[in-house]
């Protein structure tokens, strides 16, 4: 398809290719679709996969859900829709459709021979686009490439924000840069990001359209690099273009350097103060309402009905803050004050996404819809809670100088960043992070459960696992990530030098997250993560109010528990290899603060997490311990916060917060989050 | 009307396997995918079939001898084996199948039992005239079916 740039300043004519990133059939379209068939049933697979080779699909099959996920792992952009059935020995339909959700937002479709409306309602919650009553008809598969189009269709509405914008070949870039222009004060910079972006872009986009970039993994001496190089210019003049050149590496694309240092630009900024970014924001929001309309209206039903049904998962949350990250990448623009959001929510994802180019902007886009939407009607809520969450952390930081070297060696990031001011705004922001990345990425306020629920919505339950791993990205503890499974993912999009290993997350995690542990606790075993998973998804809401609060604010008691975590978590990082001095001291103080963060709920839950995190962390099953270390990640930035930091009345905050997640977490084996329960 | 008398008998068996209500439409959704590319894709389906779905039968036979009855199982075994079941068009065994989960959901260990009996023989039933009909398919040679020369 040949869209032709509104912008006009581009040629697109290579960009149809750019349709479906990975895809150069798209004049045969859809033919040529790759579809993953999965499916426990050996004749179903089989009439399944010659119906959709009789529909010119490019198909896989699989009998075993493990097998679809490391398939889909291993080649992320190599498929276009997955086919599941719900009902599966080795993995339940719906878990694996929340990972898929979560890890690479393909259009999932789930099959079933069961009818019943709660199944069915429960595919449309867990995000499915589609639900198949067996015995499938040919007919109903000659249409699945309509979920494809139309995924990728909202990304790109998302991602242009503007009415008039084509879809398709525009460049998601171009498209925010000007639709953005107008409505944020992001500053010059933007704009003159965005002319650089036009003449780049250009170039670029002809080529990434049709080549996959390699993911660039921002490893910890590549991000020093980086910031040498955008402190070097001054942090107003960086420019990606001269970033790139004083960093002088080979490999690394224009593209690479802006999407990172967007997330950089709004990383700073939360460390600076949310203040500037509501204003931003409310402009942004007036300016973009009207677009967003529509998508608002939409996520905010979305989101109202997911966190009602407390299905708001992080996951979603970061899924949206992933999109929403992917598109601030794409758009230097607005987003920034949105993007700023989303960005707390999961760096990873994003990144990750956009590293390989087109292909990534794509899923980008997916998720950038998401978090679009959301922006809509949840910015300024969000806001609010960011502002508080900062705000609060800002004055922690302010007060936290003696533990300056503690906190800095938790977070990675804050070594990184190293420089005073940033020093101070890095761990004022890694605790605004930590903060919003542990509870549905929104500050502690509900807001962020509204948020979530529109991820839920479009990422399905994927939540856990995305949450765990944007926040980890973000923050140091959660490394973990990068070491697991998407090691190049991980390192790419996280700022802070992530070599903590998963197992740290674990332990943080535990730390923090009551029913993560409680969950944990309960599983004893590797398959139960997805349970856990799943469950913590539910949680999500009640726990990201704790989680904000608690991470942001609460620090004390179940030292030991929180020790013990760290500890193993430290050895399974030995064991894993990633030992970076900085993660151990990391965890370390992380252990700290976290001790004095958590309130009598955590303990508990610090303790099963122990035996839970060493036994997940032998399994090192990546999904796993992925999710948990994002989690985990998420705790621990927020463990650096010492006690004496208006606890009060964050503890009160957080016990309010508690209270009011205390019935959810009945099914934990931990009396919720009571402060009078201090297990130690 | 085939001029070829096995094709004509083949056609014959065949349309006695819908109107007895063997198989249903969807038995014909997978005559359409058999092209000459795979002239043989229903019977090997078929096959693959009672293949597996054997496995599942014995599973079920297995739960209905622990007393008391597992119902929840039971119900997904029969989940399983109705799927299974509605995929290849087997109309008659698909029907058996939910009177037997229905016996399930209701606890009716009595029902299962009398149900399952009867999804045995209807299974059994359309084993053998599923044999005779690829028996007699592979004697007529490459099938036209229902597609016409282009």
């Amino acid at each position: 398809m040949n869209v032709s740039s509104v912008k006009g300043s581009m040629s697109i004519s290579s960009s149809t290719s750019t349709w479906k990133a990975g895809d150069t059939i798209s004049d045969q379209f859809p033919a040529g679709l790759r579809v993953l068939v999965v499916d426990d049933d050996p004749t179903c697979l089989m009439i399944l996969e010659k119906m959709l080779i009789a529909c010119l699909y490019k198909v896989t099959k699989c009998n075993r859900a493990e097998t679809a996920l490391s398939k889909l792992r291993e080649n992320k952009n190599g498929y276009d829709i997955v086919l599941s059935d719900v009902h599966m020995p080795d993995m339940d339909g719906f878990k694996l459709l929340e990972h898929i959700g979560l890890e690479m937002d393909l259009p999932v479709i789930m099959m079933s021979a069961d009818d019943g409306k709660q199944v069915v309602m429960k595919g449309v919650t867990h995000g499915a686009c589609d639900y198949l009553i067996k015995p499938v008809r040919i007919e109903a598969l000659k249409n699945i490439w309509q979920h494809v189009v139309r995924k990728r269709k909202n990304e790109w509405k998302e991602f242009e924000q503007s009415g008039s914008v084509e879809e398709g070949d525009r460049q998601p870039k171009q498209s925010d840069d000007a639709d953005y222009s107008s409505s944020a004060n992001e500053g010059n910079w933007k704009g003159s990001k965005r002319r650089k972006d036009e003449e780049e872009e250009t170039d670029e986009r002809d080529d990434t359209s049709t080549l996959k970039k390699p993911r660039v993994v921002w490893s910890v001496e590549l991000h020093q690099q980086f910031v040498a190089a955008v402190n070097q210019l001054g942090i107003d003049k960086a420019v990606p273009k001269k970033i790139l050149e004083l960093m002088n590496v080979p490999g690394l694309t224009r593209e690479n350097v802006a999407s990172h240092l967007q997330k950089y630009r709004l990383y700073l900024r939360r460390l600076s103060g949310v203040s500037q970014h509501q204003s931003n924001l409310s402009t942004i929001i007036s300016a973009q309402d009207p677009t967003f309309g529509s998508l608002s209206s939409l996520s905010g039903l979305d989101l109202q009905t997911l966190a009602a049904t407390g299905q708001l998962p992080a996951q979603s949350l970061a899924r949206l803050q992933a999109a929403g990250l992917g598109r601030a990448t794409a758009k230097s623009a607005i987003p920034i004050t949105l993007v700023d959001q989303r960005n707390i929510f999961s760096f990873e994802n994003p990144k990750l996404r956009f590293g390989e180019g087109q292909q990534q902007h794509m899923t980008n886009k997916q998720q950038v819809n998401l978090l679009h939407g959301i922006p809509t009607t949840m910015e300024p809520k969000q806001l609010v809670s960011l502002r508080h969450a900062a705000q609060s952390v800002g004055n922690m930081n302010m007060q936290v100088p003696p533990h300056g070297p503690q906190s800095s060696q938790n977070n990675p990031l804050l070594m990184q960043m190293g420089q005073q001011q940033q020093q101070q705004q890095s761990r004022g922001q890694i605790l605004v992070d930590s903060t919003i990345n542990h509870a549905p990425r929104l500050s502690s306020m509900g807001q962020p459960i509204l948020s979530n629920g529109m991820a839920t919505n479009v990422s399905s339950r994927s939540g856990i696992p995305e949450n765990i791993r944007a926040p980890g990205y973000s923050q140091t503890p959660s490394m973990l990530n990068f070491p697991m499974n998407h090691a190049s993912e991980l390192p790419g999009n996280c700022f802070p030098l992530g070599s903590t290993p998963g197992v740290s997350n674990l332990t943080s995690k535990g730390a923090f997250q009551e029913d993560v542990n409680s969950e944990i606790k309960g599983s004893g075993g590797f398959m139960p993560s997805y349970d856990v998973f799943n469950d913590l998804n539910q949680y999500k809401p009640q726990s990201w109010e704790l989680q904000n609060v608690g991470i942001a604010f609460d620090s004390s008691q179940h030292s030991n528990s929180l020790q013990g975590n760290l500890d193993l978590t430290q050895s399974a990082l030995g064991q894993q290899g990633f030992s970076s001095g900085q993660m151990n001291g990391h965890n370390r103080s992380a252990a700290v603060a976290s001790k004095a963060m958590f309130s009598t709920g955590n303990v508990k839950e610090l303790r099963s997490a122990q035996n839970v995190n060493q036994h997940l962390n032998n399994l090192l099953v990546d999904n796993t311990i992925r999710v948990k270390s994002e989690r985990v990640c998420d705790a621990s930035p927020a463990n650096i916060f010492p006690d004496h930091f208006g606890q009060d009345d964050l503890m009160s905050a957080l016990l309010k917060q508690q209270e009011s997640v205390a019935s959810s977490e009945n099914e934990f084996d931990f009396d919720g989050y009571s402060m009078n329960n201090i297990p130690v | 009307m085939e001029r070829n008398p096995i094709r004509r008998q083949l056609a014959i068996m065949r349309q006695s396997l819908f109107d007895q209500g063997h198989v249903d439409e969807q038995f014909v959704q997978l005559e359409e995918l058999q092209d000459d590319a795979n002239p043989n894709f229903v019977e090997e389906v078929v096959t693959l079939y009672y293949r597996d779905s054997a496995r599942i039968i014995l599973n079920i036979e297995q739960a209905l001898e622990r007393k008391p009855f597992d119902f929840g199982k039971l119900d997904a075994y029969m989940h399983q084996f109705k799927g299974s079941s509605s995929s290849i068009g087997a109309k008659k065994v698909k029907a058996e199948s939910t009177l037997f989960r229905e016996c399930c959901k209701s606890g009716n260990g009595e029902g299962c039992m009398r149900s399952f009996q009867q999804l045995k023989k209807e299974y059994a039933t359309l084993r053998k005239k599923f044999g005779a009909y690829f028996q007699l398919a592979r004697q007529a040679g490459p099938v036209e079916t229902a597609s016409r020369p282009k």
